[in-house]
């Protein structure tokens, strides 16, 4: 596809402001550490109090990077969904694939002590789980593609997204009744979503994920584009559909089910990012998109993040309310200007 | 030069249909380089059905689709995308592409993995924009162009592809007459000047009677298929429509409504 304009200048925005974004999430916190103080840590410097030093570097900084890596996971999942699905509203929270990444870690955290009778979690690693959530994320997504080839409505196809947030809720229930309340508890403080408490491997493991799930993207980009017309058009130019849609699936899955088991599900971003993102890149190549989507999902996630932190407070809003309160209203907000939601 | 080799497309004893309902048997024609041909027929008579079979989107069930002498189904997709082009009913999914970006993707078949355009793709670009007249609208996009417009940039998007074949379902649909003709026109230089086969279906028999080199009609029996004016002569568009209500009149190669 042909790029009339070049993006330098918005990208260079966007980088920089990923870079302030970045400074002001690591600088907030439940003890307020004077900025000053902040840059000298980063640059090596041991600090006044050397508890601040365990706290940037153990702490926020790790926050900060959890956050990148989910912002722009999820934008950039949200971005291969709008395009696949050929739907302006399509999102992993939207079409019921956040839901099945919760069910499939409620189906793990609650659902196997209450069928096995272990009561104990210290078997079940940070990768079962991650495995757990991707692969309810991935049978929801493959469900709905099925349904999708079937029913050519867009709004029958959220609906049906909507449908399965509703069985997968009402799963939920059924196992929340019969579990115990330190199981039930555990899977409640992961459903509000987090970015904070991921140790330095679950970080590692997730940044394979998500750079799995861009390199995957980042093949797909030609079909991507190719999508824009339509599926015949598409097969047309001589893109394999079957293939195509599999690697777009596989990087969606990996993508949005791997956060949301180490983040838990975070609303409104993905669907909200890659249409913000249009505002400024006025394109449809998604060799410009994919990048911008990342960067400015990075930013707002860093943003909300440091939102939820409520500065020199030792309480932290849940993050899943935070970007649905600044989601929402951006998604309402786009579609009474525009009057209509376009990809 | 004999003759087949000039063949592009060679259809013989081809049916076509959804699984074991049958639309259409036995159709049979030739088609050569530089030839624009209309099929015509009523409607749900299978024009589209056999658009999309041509095109490789559905199987045939029985009969023989040669392009370049090569059977149809042997062609791997990317080698295909080199050699047919569509331009379909169907709306772009993303009206939000600019004209250009939109003719730009009927460069796929030729670029690299990232879709990076090489200095000819750039002029067979351009050369599309102008035979269309697209130039002044290329940074429009396609949701505020009329429908005339965005028809003409499908129509310059399957010549950017610059394939030998081109196939197009109802081109002229939803256009006023002056828009109708300039479509066919174009489609017709394309034919000529670029020695592009193509082949359309279109319900504006009188206007495929002027333009075309060849047509199909589809009725269901014999197919028959041939020079306009060999077919007007052997009274083949008479029986087209049920002769109560519209009469074929052979000298204007127009159709009269009974009163």
């Amino acid at each position: 596809m042909h790029v009339s304009k070049t993006y330098r200048i918005s990208f260079i925005f966007l980088v920089l402001a990923l870079l302030c974004s970045w400074l002001l999430n690591i600088s907030s916190g439940s003890v307020s550490i004077p900025f000053a103080d902040i840059l000298s840590t980063l640059f090596g410097e041991t600090p006044e109090v050397t508890s601040w030093e365990y706290i940037i570097w153990d702490y926020r900084i790790p926050k900060a990077f959890t956050s990148i890596l989910v912002g722009a996971g999820l934008s950039l999942s949200g971005l291969l969904m709008q395009t696949l699905f050929r739907n302006p509203l399509a999102g992993p929270f939207v079409l019921g694939i956040s839901s099945g990444a919760s069910l499939g870690a409620a189906l793990l955290l609650m659902g196997v002590s209450l069928f096995t009778g272990y009561t104990s979690f210290s078997f079940l690693g940070d990768v079962s789980l991650a495995i757990a959530a991707s692969i309810g994320s991935f049978l929801v997504l493959l469900i709905v593609m099925v349904v999708a080839q079937r029913v050519k409505d867009t709004m029958a196809l959220l609906i049906i997204g909507l449908m399965f947030g509703s069985i997968t809720s009402a799963i939920v229930s059924v196992l929340a009744y019969f579990s115990s309340a330190e199981n039930l508890q555990r899977f409640i403080f992961w459903s509000f979503g987090s970015v904070g408490n991921l140790s330095i491997n679950q970080l590692l493991l997730l940044g394979s994920i998500v750079f799995v799930g861009v390199l995957l993207s980042i093949i797909s980009i030609k079909s991507l584009n190719a999508f824009l017309l339509g599926e015949n058009y598409a097969q047309s130019l001589g893109v394999s559909l079957k293939k195509s849609r599999l690697t777009i699936i596989i990087a969606t899955g990996l993508l949005a089910g791997g956060i949301t088991a180490f983040a838990g599900p975070i609303a409104f971003v993905g669907l909200a990012v890659p249409h913000l993102t249009r505002q400024i890149f006025d394109t449809m190549e998604h060799k410009v998109l994919i990048p911008a989507v990342m960067l400015y999902g990075a930013i707002l996630m860093l943003l909300c993040d440091t939102l939820a932190q409520l500065p020199n407070s030792a309480s932290v809003l849940p993050i899943n309310a935070v970007t649905s309160l600044v989601g929402a209203p951006v998604v309402i907000w786009l579609l009474v200007r525009k009057r209509k939601m376009m990809f | 030069m004999s003759k087949v080799s000039r063949n592009i497309l060679s259809i013989a004893k081809l049916s076509i249909g959804y699984g074991s309902k049958t639309v259409a048997n036995n159709i049979n024609f030739d088609l050569e380089a530089g030839m624009l041909c209309g099929v015509v027929g009523i409607n749900g008579i299978g024009k589209s059905t056999l658009l999309r079979t041509l095109a490789g989107f559905q199987p045939k069930l029985f009969g023989n689709i040669l392009l370049h002498g090569e059977p149809l189904e042997k062609y791997i997709s990317n080698t295909l995308s080199k050699e047919l082009s569509v331009v379909l009913t169907e709306q772009p999914a993303s009206k939000n592409l600019t004209v250009q970006e939109l003719i730009a993707l009927g460069r796929q078949p030729y670029t690299n993995w990232l879709g990076t355009l090489s200095k000819e793709d750039r002029q067979q670009i351009q050369a599309s924009l102008d035979a269309f007249l697209l130039n002044e609208l290329r940074n429009n996009k396609c949701h505020e162009l009329s429908d005339g417009q965005l028809q003409r940039v499908l129509v310059a998007r399957a010549m950017a592809q610059d394939t030998s074949l081109i196939l197009l379902d109802e081109p002229t649909t939803h256009l006023d007459l002056f828009h109708k003709v300039q479509i066919l026109k174009m489609l017709q230089a394309l034919a000529h000047d670029q020695q592009k086969t193509i082949l359309f279906t279109t319900h504006e028999i009188e206007l495929a009677i002027q333009l075309c080199d060849r047509i199909l009609i589809l009725d269901g029996k014999e197919h028959p298929f041939g020079d306009p004016c060999q077919l007007i002569e052997k009274k083949h568009f008479d029986s087209l429509f049920p002769s109560e209500m519209v009469q074929f009149d052979g000298k204007t190669g127009s159709f009269k409504v009974n009163k």
